[in-house]
């Protein structure tokens, strides 16, 4: 289950950042700032590269990190590119359950489905905090269960 | 998509009320050099803009949308070769008919029936009156290159109906 989600825009500002409230949310918000140094990187990485195909789930990010603080987690940064340069940062914890790649790329993919329904609405503007209820009742549904 | 004819008549509407709106010019907005201005006052180039700027953000949700299951483009001409299949496929039902560029910045796209135009006539009859009805489509480009990350500028041109050339220039920053 995630435990951090993170809509980043083109420009490097975050569109949607939500973590689960327990534990201090600014130690997620910079965990998702390093995270975009190492998506840049892969980027253009990928670029340089010629491969013929660039896919758009980038994979783990960075190897686990304990968490310092009580209760522990193993924690998983994992990203993924649109073609429009929007990016996607997700902090899972996987400590109780191995999360399998494929359940991390179908997550994503609901993501970016959610993502292009909030830019097809008329009433958004493209560059605005995304603020729609559809949006966070998904991402609700992706994060941990905390009482 | 749905039917196209209901897209067809919209754009039509569109068209007719925007134009019809400013018959005394506006307050003076110069079209800045965006889409076609066929208007003598400026108050019918800011409607022109309006339409322009309606394109645009369609451009923008449709340069979401589409390209969803495809992968990453690798260089501008992939970002072009999309426009003028995929994109203009799920609008007009057809891909567009040739696309020439000088390897430069500057691209143009050839449609030989342009669905927009091909209702009105064909040969040279209303041809003053067509460029208003390429505005909301140069929108259109112009705002699915931008959420591809492509700054241009779109202009379009009528030599005889229903053949249009659409001229789209990348702004190097």
């Amino acid at each position: 289950m995630a435990v951090c989600v993170a809509v980043i825009a083109k420009e490097n500002y975050p569109l949607y950042i939500r973590s689960s409230p327990t534990e201090n949310e600014l130690k997620f918000h910079y965990m998702v700032h390093t995270s975009l140094d190492v998506v840049d990187e892969k980027i253009s990485a990928m670029g340089k590269a010629l491969v013929d195909q660039r896919e758009l789930y980038l994979g783990l990010l960075y190897p686990t990190e304990d968490h310092k603080v009580y209760p522990s987690y193993l924690l998983c940064r994992y990203g993924y590119v649109t073609n429009s340069k929007v990016k996607f940062v997700m902090v899972v914890d996987s400590s109780n359950t191995a999360l399998r790649d494929n359940e991390i790329r179908s997550m994503f993919r609901k993501l970016h489905s959610s993502y292009t329904d909030v830019m097809c609405n008329p009433f958004y503007n493209p560059g605005d905090r995304i603020q729609s209820r559809a949006f966070d009742s998904m991402v609700t549904s992706m994060m941990v269960q905390v009482c | 998509m749905a039917d196209a004819a209901l897209f067809e008549f919209l754009h039509t509407e569109m068209v007719a009320e925007l134009w019809a709106h400013h018959s005394d010019p506006g307050p003076g907005v110069s079209a800045g050099p965006r889409g076609e201005s066929g208007g003598a006052t400026t108050g019918q180039k800011m409607s022109l803009c309006v339409l322009e700027g309606m394109g645009f953000r369609v451009g923008q949700a449709l340069g979401e949308r589409l390209p969803q299951e495809t992968l990453a483009f690798r260089e501008e001409l992939d970002v072009l070769k999309f426009l003028c299949k995929d994109l203009w496929v799920a609008v007009f039902q057809k891909q567009m008919d040739s696309l020439r560029t000088n390897h430069q910045g500057t691209y143009v796209l050839q449609d030989n029936s342009f669905p927009l135009l091909i209702r009105m006539a064909s040969g040279l009859q209303y041809l003053e009156e067509a460029p208003k009805f390429l505005t909301f489509t140069c929108g259109l480009l112009r705002g699915t290159l931008s959420t591809l990350g492509i700054k241009s500028l779109v202009t379009a041109s009528v030599a005889s109906l229903p053949t249009c050339k659409f001229q789209v220039v990348i702004q190097k920053t």
